[in-house]
């Protein structure tokens, strides 16, 4: 019965004591907002979400465990179409059109961050190239992410049918948000191994070198895949249009005949 | 050009038929020699005016030619480097590499088409026999020629000389010698230099990002991190060298999730070190899917399991990623304890 008393004891104490010390996030005054928020994004999270991911997030067999992903990876996967996902089957789930607003989005990621703490989204003087070393951005994507995304960010192939995905237009938040948080097969790079001056100086990177307007100083740049695909495109474009010159000059008689 | 505009007074009376045959088949002999055709005429050929015109063309493209080399130089000396245009199809390219393209590519196309237009409709296109000879010398020449070599022989006295003869098969012999010598350059051989790399006991995993050594807590699970050494810098003379053998790849997996026993105690909470070096043909391999824990090897595909001991899954390569043993140190800093166990990168035949 002591035992009993004694641990009620110390359990009302180290709530008590958890309560007193747990980070409170918000200010007093956007409390009400905010629990809105999040009870919009649960409303929306269980017409959208919930039947791969379970009704409190927790996970299924159909979809991982949202609980401390973080808001930047609900930012991530909805605003750019990814999720909700039509199927969870299939190499990994592409890109595609985004049906919810940002408002929306911002709900479901409030919901999702109230679930367990993890990234938030970035604000935009995180992610904003200007001023930020290109040269230092271009080092550090080849030695962390070219051996997926390739040299300049045009996307590669992984195993069995996946694939790193070309960067070009990709909105720089979004980037931001994918180095934080790893979506799909995606590792991280958390701010403790790449700092976030380090991903604004990749941001900058990708902006100067794979985006509409890029000054390609060769031309076309076949994929970027450099001088394998540079040759085979010479040898199949340049020495087949020499061929065919060859062969027309050929077919064409210098004759006079009197027909 | 048609023939239909040729005047008729230019045009040949009537074509020779039986120009240039040799036989004619027949039951003895039915594969005769038939010559050559009956030669036509180019327009060219016949009419003064046409052989004007191709004049003028041919020399048309070699005019353009030197426009296009004196564009070339102009747009060198004109040009900034940094300019950028816009071409339809292919986009934002550089103004100076683009002009210098065309250029080039124009001035030399152009001596082409000329010299081709040139053959084909000025030069003579009559065809012509070149009868074929016997190759072998006939046998008073070839007796002159040996008749002179015997002579020769004689005169030099390298028969009665022997002193002269041997030396000079000594020298000529020993000759070589020194370019044998250069090859010794291809060495020394490498000695141990395979089998260690700079990790050892107590050497810190500096974060190649940010260059500060690396704790647990930066690691997180499905992150990936590449780390170096500590005291290897990038400026140092040596780093390529060191780097190709040294280069980690971090990532953290969930302990239960390792299945190999000793990939397990070699790891810190779940921190695995293994090489960056492929064991096929040592390209960089850090393909690394966090999900599946598979890492693919760009160049050929080899795909090693990072929660099973960096055993091949696929592909070529024949021995699994050498896992780096680490531990934290006093400072709360991962540590290595020890060099790879194994060599690091593709086998080799002393590899064992």
């Amino acid at each position: 019965m002591a035992a009993v008393v004694v641990l009620l004891i110390a359990l009302a104490a180290i709530g008590g004591l958890y309560s007193a010390v747990a980070p409170t996030g918000q200010a007093k005054a956007d409390e009400t907002a905010q629990s809105l928020t999040i009870t919009e994004g649960q409303r929306l999270y269980s017409v959208g979400c919930a039947s791969c991911h379970g009704t409190g997030g927790q996970g299924t067999s159909d979809g991982p465990s949202l609980v401390g992903v973080g808001a930047a990876a609900v930012d991530f996967q909805v605003a750019t179409g990814r999720m909700p996902a039509a199927t969870s089957q299939g190499a990994q789930i592409p890109k595609k059109k985004n049906i919810y607003s940002q408002a929306e989005i911002d709900q479901l990621a409030a919901y999702i961050a109230s679930l367990g703490t993890g990234p938030s989204v970035p604000t935009e003087e995180q992610y904003d190239p200007d001023g930020a070393d290109i040269a230092k951005g271009g080092e550090l994507f080849r030695t962390n992410c070219a051996q997926c995304h390739n040299f300049t960010g045009k996307g590669g192939a992984l195993t069995h049918g996946k694939f790193a995905p070309d960067l070009e237009g990709v909105d720089p938040k979004h980037i931001y948000e994918a180095m934080q948080t790893g979506p799909q097969n995606m590792p991280s790079f958390p701010d403790t191994t790449l700092s976030e001056k380090n991903k604004k100086d990749i941001i900058a990177y990708l902006d100067a070198v794979n985006s509409e307007d890029t000054v390609e100083p060769g031309g076309l740049g076949l994929g970027g895949l450099g001088p394998v695909s540079e040759g085979l495109f010479a040898w199949i474009f340049g020495l087949g249009a020499l061929i065919a010159v060859a062969v027309w000059v050929a077919a064409r008689t210098a004759k006079a005949k009197k027909s | 050009m048609s023939s239909q505009d040729i005047p008729e007074k230019n045009l040949p009376a009537a074509q020779e038929t039986e120009h240039g045959a040799v036989g004619v088949a027949d039951e003895q002999n039915p594969f005769a020699d038939p010559g050559l055709p009956p030669h036509e005429h180019r327009v060219q050929d016949i009419d003064e005016q046409a052989a004007k015109r191709s004049e003028r063309a041919v020399a048309l493209m070699f005019t353009l030619s030197m426009v296009a080399t004196v564009a070339f130089i102009v747009s060198y000396v004109a040009i900034p480097h940094d300019k950028a245009i816009y071409v339809f199809p292919i986009g934002h390219l550089n103004a100076l590499n683009f002009a210098l393209g065309l250029s080039l590519g124009l001035a030399l196309f152009l001596i082409g088409a000329g010299a081709v237009h040139w053959a084909r409709t000025l030069m003579s296109d009559e065809e012509l026999v070149d009868e074929r000879h016997a190759i072998s010398a006939p046998p008073e020449v070839k007796a002159k020629v040996l008749a002179d070599f015997r002579q020769g022989a004689k005169e030099s006295a390298i028969g009665r000389r022997k002193l002269v003869r041997n030396t000079m098969f000594g020298a000529l012999a020993l000759f070589p010698l020194s370019g044998v010598m250069l090859l010794r350059d291809l060495g020394p051989l490498p000695g141990t230099k395979l089998r260690h790399t700079l990790w050892s006991k107590g050497k810190l995993l500096v974060n190649m990002n940010t260059n500060e050594p690396l704790r647990p807590s930066d690691v997180v699970v499905g992150s990936l991190t590449f780390a170096k050494p500590e005291g290897l810098e990038e400026h140092d003379h040596e780093f390529q060298t060191e780097i190709a053998k040294a280069a980690l790849m971090i990532v953290r997996i969930q302990p239960d999730d390792i299945k190999d026993k000793r990939e397990l105690e070699w790891s810190h909470e779940g921190i695995v070190a293994y090489s960056k070096i492929c064991t096929h043909v040592g390209c960089p391999i850090s393909l690394y899917e966090q999900q599946t824990h598979h890492v693919l090897c760009p160049c050929h595909q080899s795909t090693f399991d990072l929660s099973d001991g960096a055993r091949v899954i696929f592909g070529p390569a024949g021995h699994a990623l050498p896992q780096l043993r680490i531990g934290v140190n006093d400072e709360g800093y991962l540590e290595a304890l020890g060099d790879f166990s194994e060599p690091v990168g593709p086998s080799f035949w002393e590899r064992g």
